[in-house]
């Protein structure tokens, strides 16, 4: 599984103290602490691979009951449906997630915008959060995807970006916090907020 | 707003990076992980390895560099050369590659583009195109630049990102080592041709070079070697000449 490892070795640089352990195995999950969800690929693959290795409700019952962090695919697969291959996703978070439409491709100047939305845009905070601690308004983080979430509720938007059009890549919602960037791949601010979920008490 | 991405790129061979490195104060000149972690602190967007080892027993190494360099470094990673199964496509995303480039065996088997995007997604793979102009149009060449293949390079690119391509790095052979700057032509004309982010590579001797690379070019990042390796220019510094000159970069 390509960019566990990436994310296993930032939440180990960030708490050398912590026992990070990349596994598949639904009672590992369900002792877990903390549960840090990347995804991999693409929905329907992602959605094949957690139902045979019989982990969707190792995950539901995660992201009901401790801190969990979505990134990604694992973002993505939180909500109910997504358009990429018409996937049915696990239904945690209620919304879809959709393609970056072709004809709305284009910057004010007419240049083509390209897809995957690929590289380091801005991340603007929707509301004050514990994760968001430490990082300035509209920093920089690591993108690279072609679908994006649109959750039904915008009580759960935490952060968008724009590309070119106004995009959730943030959402929190309880003990869930899930992002469409990749903060193991986005240098300090990156690991800011992985330090951050990692002493994140969810409730207090 | 979307930056536009700088990428320095290292020639590794035998465990080693190569080529004249000229940071200051950098002890060993050729450790991969010291060297990576000076770009990143100079704010490179990503970096780029390119295996140029030629003989298969040293071809593991690489592996080694991709777990050092990943375990410090928290930027995406690139690694190129050598790529020629789904295998080994596998062993360097679990190294700690965040995507690989894929050049001569995609020529030999398209189907291993396919193969590789399907299993680990679009956003992992590089289809690598070196291009040379022949007459009126510009043709695919593969062993690093040595063979021809007959391919037109703007109908190559679409099909590789048909196959599933997330990102084309392209390598103009005329211009690469000659620091005249890219191939704008070639450039704008594949990145127009497509809707997946182009590198542009090959032949940068200056800033505006770069400048032009992504106004004329229509390039999505650039990428370098040798103007950051000696030292002529640091990437903090491209990159602000890159904004003086109304390109969007993070700084």
């Amino acid at each position: 599984m390509g960019n566990l490892r990436s994310v296993s070795k930032a939440i180990e640089h960030v708490a050398p103290a912590a026992s990070v352990v990349a596994t598949s195995d639904p009672a590992v999950i369900a002792a877990a602490g903390r549960v840090v969800f990347p995804g991999q690929g693409a929905a329907p693959d992602c959605m094949r691979e957690i139902e045979a290795r019989g982990l969707r409700q190792a995950i539901v019952d995660a992201a009901r009951s401790k801190p969990f962090l979505g990134i990604c695919m694992g973002m993505q697969v939180l909500f109910e449906h997504s358009e990429e291959g018409d996937t049915a996703c696990l239904g945690i978070l209620p919304g879809t997630v959709q393609r970056f439409p072709h004809e709305a491709m284009h910057d004010d100047q007419g240049n083509k915008l390209k897809v995957p939305h690929m590289g380091w845009n801005n991340v603007h905070q929707a509301a004050p959060h514990p994760l968001w601690v430490g990082i300035e308004e509209g920093a920089r983080f690591y993108f690279v995807h072609s679908y994006f979430v649109q959750p039904t509720s915008p009580d759960v938007i935490a952060g968008f970006s724009h590309y070119p059009f106004p995009f959730t890549c943030a959402v929190a919602s309880g003990n869930i916090f899930a992002v469409q960037f990749h903060p193991e791949k986005s240098q300090n601010d990156g690991l800011t907020l992985l330090g951050n979920f990692l002493t994140w008490n969810p409730g207090e | 707003m979307l930056a536009k991405r700088i990428i320095p790129c290292l020639d590794v061979t035998h465990g080693r990076v190569v080529k004249g490195i000229n940071f200051v104060e950098l002890k060993d000149a050729g450790d991969p992980v010291e060297i990576a972690r000076r770009y990143n602190e100079a704010g490179a967007d990503e970096l780029t390895f390119l295996d140029i080892t030629a003989s298969s027993d040293d071809r593991d190494l690489i592996l080694h560099i991709i777990e050092d360099v990943a375990a410090e470094v928290f930027i995406p990673l690139t690694v190129g050369g050598g790529v020629r199964e789904v295998g080994d496509v596998q062993r360097l995303l679990n190294a700690g590659a965040d995507k690989v480039s894929i050049n001569t065996s995609a020529v030999m088997n398209p189907q291993l583009v396919k193969d590789a995007s399907d299993r680990y997604g679009s956003q992992c793979i590089v289809v690598a195109i070196d291009s040379k102009r022949v007459g009126d149009h510009w043709e695919v060449f593969t062993h690093g630049g040595r063979k021809a293949t007959g391919l037109d390079a703007i109908e190559w690119a679409k099909k590789m990102e048909s196959l599933g391509a997330g990102e084309l790095l392209l390598t103009s052979m005329d211009r690469d080592g000659t620091k005249s700057g890219f191939d704008l032509e070639l450039t704008r004309a594949i990145s127009d041709a497509v809707d997946i982010p182009i590198i542009a590579s090959g032949g940068v001797g200056n800033l505006q070079h770069l400048v032009d690379g992504v106004k004329e070019g229509r390039a999505d990042a650039v990428l370098a070697a040798s103007i950051f390796h000696f030292g002529e220019y640091g990437v903090d510094e491209a990159k602000r000449y890159m904004k003086q000159h109304g390109i969007e970069v993070r700084l």
